[in-house]
């Protein structure tokens, strides 16, 4: 990671739009009222959402919303890595490139990225890309994998990446999820647990009888 | 008490004591670098390892930890060293081996603590970092590559100053300190953090390679630029004061240190007078000590004593307005005042124009009210009590007067002394506070003082106070907040009309019409020297070319603050003697030496031929000047005697203060001055993109 | 039968997601069963039944989580007790809780709520990290589901005023240490904080707080249900229970699978997942428990017992249960040369020994990847890795010379091959494809 600046261009002003607002309240609403500045890494996700990345007014709206300082929230934007300081492609690749991943062939898709897109970290000349390699993105067993926009793309190789790169550029909707024969994470070619049709048949919602039951404490 | 051992010897300490504390109980250096005394422990240099048993088998950070009975703390074994070894390194790695260019060689703790702690070799042989400079403002100059990410500066500005301004920015090695889009630091406290950083990252921008530390002699001084009397220890080089930092007095300013005090000092060598002058034919002329004696005895001898009128200024030491009031009240001159704002203050009890918590003492206040006042305008020191009261106490403030961010919160209770019959009412949610405060303050202001009706207001503030019981068995909340250093001693001395004389008002007002054959200032230079008739005769005797000189018929060119050894009594009361730290610019002389000179050309010599013997004076007809850096709390003060009869009228209260960086003569001769209040106060950089 | 764990004693049925995560097949597959009976025994009978069922928590650290709960003070004062659940899931490796939230998430959310009454919580905080999502779409749903069916929310059938919000990071990996996390919840920077105090004491906004992993709540529910005796009958004494594994890396068929805590590790790798890509022989090393523990060689991969205990005594750790396999084709250097810049981009930089020496590691590493370091740099590498371990506010310091320690510890001939042939002009290329970026 190199170190994260804020973008040299900065649009005028930020408002947020009337669904970030109507978000801001369900997210302000999860704390306590005088604890406002939770919030804060929520509602910038809200904005990164409304905008692609996160403007420098936007900072400011955001700190004055919270009743944060400004520096404050500026700490926090750069500080998780997650929050695009720069305008991004309208397609955002993030390719985990961490060990698991890696040992599974990330560097093959982020070549496919890299010549299909260009360079890493730059928005594509048409504007439509950007790919990024990130650290790990908790989903190894599926690995490689991707992130792209909200969603991971799993188990890819070089030719489902390149498929899928290929797919948003022509305005098709590619799905998440596993690109080889799995369901999930289990294993390919069928799951070899969780098969006994008793877990699934509803005898498990019959009420269960506690075990260990001594005398009750006096209900609190 | 609890009892630890430090390296084997055994060492009692009170409870709540951190391990660090232990160990230099026991006298045992701990290095560090994060640690504050003043400041939050967030425990990240990790500098002070220390082995604990019982504990995990891994050193310990000494700051953070709680000591504990029956504790072994070992300081010394190989384990600490090897520690400390390695974080030494870890924080060498990626610092510049500039130190030869740097302003805090010989005074870095890190290279102090290199020298002790580290290892004698680097094995570190890559590319250090290099960071981008920061834009701080122009109190601060940067130089972040030399940063050791300490915190220092953002916990200072955080917690002490109260302004949240700068922050660690990113995150892992890339963590780098800057303040938002690199604006400048707005606080009036911004020069501490220049201190409290441990390393040259942060270093005083008004004195960037103009000295080395070794070279300097230091000076124990007091400041004049408040009426704080904060403890400083001027430091100098040949007739230059190079720079002026704290000296921890933890009653007074504990370490810190107004921009004001600290950077204005450029002033010194700026617009001096360095010798006096006449006016011939309406031009000032350069003149001889024995002309300007000449012409000043000649008008003097043809003026009636009731038509000459003597006005002290803010930064004048005791000494020479003992002087002054001695050589002209001797003669009979009723015209004296210490107070050139005309603030309706003095007089009374000595209580009344105290500030009788003593600025200690208001840090265990639990409701504040202020008067028109605007502390952190006229001693952003004082103010850093006023918020650890708040932070530590919860202490609630209430505000008569503009409404103004003071860096914590306050209560704004209205505009006018109105407030106070608003307020008084119960149920009132402040008023409510102070009448259950354990600790009540009031703070009364120069914003109330120096008006017209100031006595009335003040007169009302007291009535406040009474009905809050501010006043009471071990505890008087009684507060007046000056903003003169000479003020209150002044005031103790008498420096005030007499037999029907007129105050400074008057005066300035009587010069205007002829009503004054001389003017005698004493370094005041707040004042509309414009508005003086061209029939009174204007003597300056004063260190710069400001107000006062422009208008002088005759210049007495006298000595700045560091200039001479004097006496200072801060708002608190507290005698502060201070000792020359260069001699006077060019012919100028003490002020006090002037004045004796001038006495002996009038036939009226004063009784003293040094200034010991003048101070032998002053404490024998005032004895309060005998009790040197000394406060008494909690003396009682019949509240009814303080003010003036009188109906306020309904003009808002307004602090004097209005741009903190040009209050006297010293700080607008000075450019940093003048950049802060370009940078600060008339035009803040607004929170834009770059 | 793979492994050794019966399909009926497995508590996370949906593991794989082909059933419905919501409230209708969680029911059907036994959550929320007999949760109000549960809660009408009573608090210390709850965290009595966690402490005899030995559940360690999940999330890598292994603290036992009945004893942890009993540690928040036993009276409500001033302050109101949490409950903060770490979904953070970042540990390379690591897959697991991701499968909770997304498939079984009302599972989760029945254990949030028995955990918060045990502790008197009556606010439980769930932290997902950032990038996860599309399972905190699945987990408010469900959420809002449960609060709906008043399962909770104030006034719900349970009896026990509680609340839950689902709350996210934004991509930091240190916001995993309970602490940090409780900083990033309170909307600031996630640096760990000093302990003590510990955040029993004075937690989120300074209140009385306890940090779980998502596993380790998940769990609690069916232990419960069918007693701390049946959840302690699986693995060894002192690492009991069944446990996610996550195995990744160059085996045939990689898969998330609940088994028995102390499963041979060979076992798991061949029942489960196909066996090692081109036959056990080809196995090189494994990292059994997440890139922060060392990794153990294929000789002692034979026979060793995945559980807390059998991978202490190998000087690694069983972690978060994260079992990365690299056959013989592994560069080992690169891949604990990766792991070294996933280190030094999440450090949080607060305290030195990490900040400065995870990126003086990486690039040490670096160097020795591809055989330009001199052979003196092993031993200081070795060195400052020693530095950094236990020098540290958090054990993320830790985290970052345990990979590499355990690279010398079994592997130091082959950097020194590297070192040696590199010098005599036959730069070693294989592993390219893992440079790290900066």
């Amino acid at each position: 990671m190199s170190v994260r600046r804020l973008s040299r261009e900065q649009p005028a002003s930020f408002a947020f739009s009337e669904a970030t607002q109507a978000d801001i309240q369900f997210w302000l609403g999860k704390f306590p009222t005088n604890r406002r500045q939770s919030a804060v890494i929520p509602i910038l996700w809200r904005v990164q959402k409304q905008e692609g990345w996160v403007s420098e007014p936007a900072l400011r709206a955001t700190a004055e919303l919270l009743g944060m300082a400004y520096i404050r929230v500026l700490e926090v934007a750069t500080f998780y890595t997650m929050f695009n300081l720069e305008p991004v492609g309208r397609t955002l690749i993030q390719v985990c490139g961490t060990t698991p991943c890696a040992l599974r062939g990330a560097g093959e898709v982020m070549d496919v990225c890299r010549s299909k897109i260009g360079p890493k970290n730059q928005l594509s000349p048409d504007g439509l890309f950007t790919w990024q390699e990130v650290e790990c993105l908790g989903a190894c067993v599926n690995a490689p994998m991707a992130q792209i926009n909200d969603y991971y793309f799993e188990d890819l190789t070089a030719a489902s990446m390149a498929q899928i790169i290929d797919d948003f550029a022509a305005g098709r909707d590619p799905q998440p999820g596993p690109y080889i024969d799995r369901a999930n994470s289990a294993p390919v070619g069928g799951p070899i647990t969780l098969t006994e049709p008793s877990l699934f048949d509803g005898s498990r919602a019959r009420k269960v009888e506690l075990p260990n039951r001594v005398q009750p404490e006096p209900a609190a | 008490m609890p009892k630890a051992k430090v390296n084997g010897v055994e060492v009692e300490f009170e409870a709540g004591m951190s391990v660090l504390q232990v160990a230099e109980l026991a006298g045992e250096e701990i290095p560090r670098f994060c640690y504050h005394e003043r400041l939050s422990i967030p425990g990240n240099c990790r500098m002070c390892l220390v082995e604990v048993k019982p504990g995990p088998p891994k050193p310990q950070a000494s700051c953070a930890l709680p000591a504990s009975d029956n504790q072994e703390i070992t300081t010394n074994s190989p384990m600490v060293k090897k520690a400390r070894e390695g974080v030494m390194e870890f924080l060498l790695i990626n610092h510049p081996l500039d130190c030869p260019i740097c302003d805090q060689g010989g005074e870095c703790d890190l290279q102090d603590q290199a020298t002790g702690y580290g290892r004698d070799d680097s094995r570190y042989a890559l590319n250090k970092r290099a960071v981008e400079e920061k834009q701080m403002g122009p109190t601060v100059k940067t130089i972040m590559t030399r940063c050791i990410h300490c915190t220092r500066c953002v916990r200072f500005m955080a917690e002490i100053a109260g302004q949240q301004e700068v922050g660690l920015l990113n995150r892992g090695e890339d963590a780098e300190i800057s303040t938002y889009l690199e604006t400048a630091v707005s606080s009036e406290l911004s020069g501490n953090i220049n201190d409290l950083c441990p390393v040259g990252a942060l270093t005083h921008r008004p004195w960037a390679y103009n000295y080395r530390p070794w070279e300097l002699k230091k000076v124990e001084g007091v400041d004049v630029h408040d009426a704080l009397g904060s403890n400083v220890v001027f430091q100098v080089r040949g007739a230059e004061v190079m720079r002026v930092l704290p000296r921890i007095n933890d009653a007074v300013n504990e370490e810190w240190l107004s921009d004001k005090s600290r950077y204005a000092i450029d002033g010194l060598m700026r617009r001096r007078l360095d010798r006096p002058y006449v006016r011939r034919g309406g031009k000032l002329q350069e003149a001889s000590w024995a002309e300007a004696f000449e012409a000043v005895a000649a008008k003097l001898g043809d003026s009636s004593p009731d038509r000459v009128g003597v006005i002290a200024g803010d930064l004048q030491d005791a000494e020479s307005m003992k002087a002054a009031l001695d050589l002209f009240g001797g003669a009979g001159v009723p015209n004296l005042d210490c107070r050139q704002d005309g603030a309706q203050i003095g007089g009374g009890p000595r209580e009344a124009h105290l500030f009788n918590t003593t600025v200690l003492g208001l840090e265990e206040a639990d409701a504040i009210l202020l008067v028109g006042t605007n502390p952190r305008l006229e001693s952003p020191v004082l103010n850093t009590r006023i918020r650890k009261a708040w932070f530590l106490n919860n202490a609630r403030v209430g505000l008569i007067g503009e409404a103004a961010d003071l860096t914590y919160p306050v209560e704004h209770l209205g505009e006018t002394h109105r407030a106070f019959e608003e307020a008084a009412g119960w149920g009132h949610p402040f008023a409510e506070a102070l009448r259950g405060a354990r600790r009540p303050a009031i703070i009364v202001g120069g914003g109330a003082l120096a008006r017209p009706d100031g006595g009335a207001l003040v007169r009302a503030a007291a009535q406040a106070a009474q009905a809050f019981d501010v006043v009471r068995e071990g505890w008087n909340g009684w507060n007046v907040l000056h903003t003169a250093a000479s003020r209150v001693g002044g005031l103790d001395m008498g420096f005030l009309p007499r037999g029907g004389g007129m105050g400074a008002k008057a005066m300035m007002g009587a010069a205007g019409q002829g009503g004054l054959d001389v003017l005698f200032l004493m370094g005041a230079d707040e004042l509309d020297t414009r508005a003086i008739g061209p029939d009174t005769f204007v003597i300056y005797m004063g260190t710069h070319g400001d107000a006062g000189a422009s208008r002088a018929d005759v210049i007495l060119p006298g000595a700045a603050y560091t200039e001479k050894p004097g006496t200072w009594v801060n708002t608190e009361g507290r005698v502060q003697f201070a000792s020359r730290a260069v001699f006077p610019k060019g012919e100028a002389r003490e002020d006090w030496a002037i004045l004796r000179a001038l006495s002996e050309r009038l036939g009226a010599t004063l009784p003293y031929d040094s200034i010991g013997a003048l101070r032998e004076k002053l404490i024998s007809d005032h004895p309060a000047f005998g009790q040197v850096d000394y406060v008494p709390t909690g003396r009682p003060l019949d509240l009814s005697l303080v003010g003036l009869d009188g109906t306020p009228s309904d003009e808002p209260l307004r602090s004097p203060v209005t741009n903190f960086y040009m209050t006297n003569p010293i700080a607008r001769a000075s450019l940093t001055m003048a950049d802060c209040s370009a940078v600060r106060v008339q035009a803040p950089v607004p929170m834009a993109a770059e | 039968m793979p492994g050794i764990l019966e399909d009926k004693d497995r508590i996370f049925t949906n593991l794989y997601g082909l059933h419905d995560p919501m409230l209708a097949g969680a029911r059907q597959r036994g959550a929320w069963n007999a949760t109000a009976d549960i809660l009408s025994m009573g608090r210390d009978w709850v965290i009595t039944q966690v402490k005899n069922s030995g559940l360690r928590g999940r999330g890598g650290a292994g603290f036992g989580t009945g004893l942890k709960w009993s540690f928040m003070p036993k009276v409500v004062g001033e302050r109101p007790h949490y409950l903060v659940v770490n979904a953070d899931e970042s540990e390379p490796g690591t897959c697991k809780d991701r499968e909770i939230l997304r498939h079984d998430p009302h599972l989760f959310i029945e254990g949030c709520l028995i955990a918060s009454f045990a502790m008197q919580a009556n606010t439980c905080y769930v932290y997902i990290r950032g990038e996860y999502v599309r399972e905190r779409e699945v987990l408010e749903a469900a959420v809002a589901e449960a609060r709906r069916e008043r399962l909770i929310g104030p006034g719900n059938i349970h009896g026990w005023d509680f609340e839950l919000h689902v709350t996210h990071g934004a991509g930091a990996y240190i916001c995993g240490e309970e602490t940090a996390l409780l900083e990033s919840l309170e909307g600031k920077k996630g640096l760990p904080r000093l302990k003590p105090p510990f955040p029993a004491g004075s937690g989120l906004y300074g209140c009385p707080t306890t940090v779980n992993n998502v596993e380790s709540i998940a769990v609690v529910g069916e232990i419960i249900r069918r007693g701390s005796a049946w959840f302690a009958s699986f693995g060894r004494p002192n690492n009991t229970g069944t446990k996610l594994f996550c195995v990744s890396g160059h085996v045939e068929r990689p898969c998330n699978v609940e088994e028995a805590m102390s499963i041979p590790l060979r076992q798991l790798l061949e029942d489960h997942c196909g066996g090692v890509r081109g036959g056990w022989n080809n196995l090189k090393a494994v990292i059994p428990g997440g890139s922060s523990v060392a990794m153990i060689p294929a000789e002692q991969c034979q026979d060793v017992l995945m559980d807390f205990d059998a991978l202490r005594d190998l000087k690694s750790g069983l972690g978060t249960a994260a079992v990365i396999v690299m056959d013989k084709s592994t560069d080992l250097i690169r891949a604990i040369a990766r792991i070294a810049y996933f280190y030094k981009h999440e450090s949080c930089g607060q305290c030195t020994p990490c900040r400065e020496g995870t990126g003086w590691m990486w690039r040490v590493m670096e160097r020795m990847a591809a055989g330009q370091a001199e052979m003196h740099e092993i031993d200081m590498l070795l060195d400052v890795a020693s530095q950094i371990e236990g020098h540290t506010i958090c054990a993320l310091g830790d985290a970052a010379a345990w990979p590499i320690q355990g690279l010398f510890r079994h592997f130091r001939h082959e950097v020194e091959d590297r070192i040696s042939s590199y010098r005599s002009g036959k730069p070693h290329v294989q592993g390219a494809t893992l440079l790290a970026a900066e």
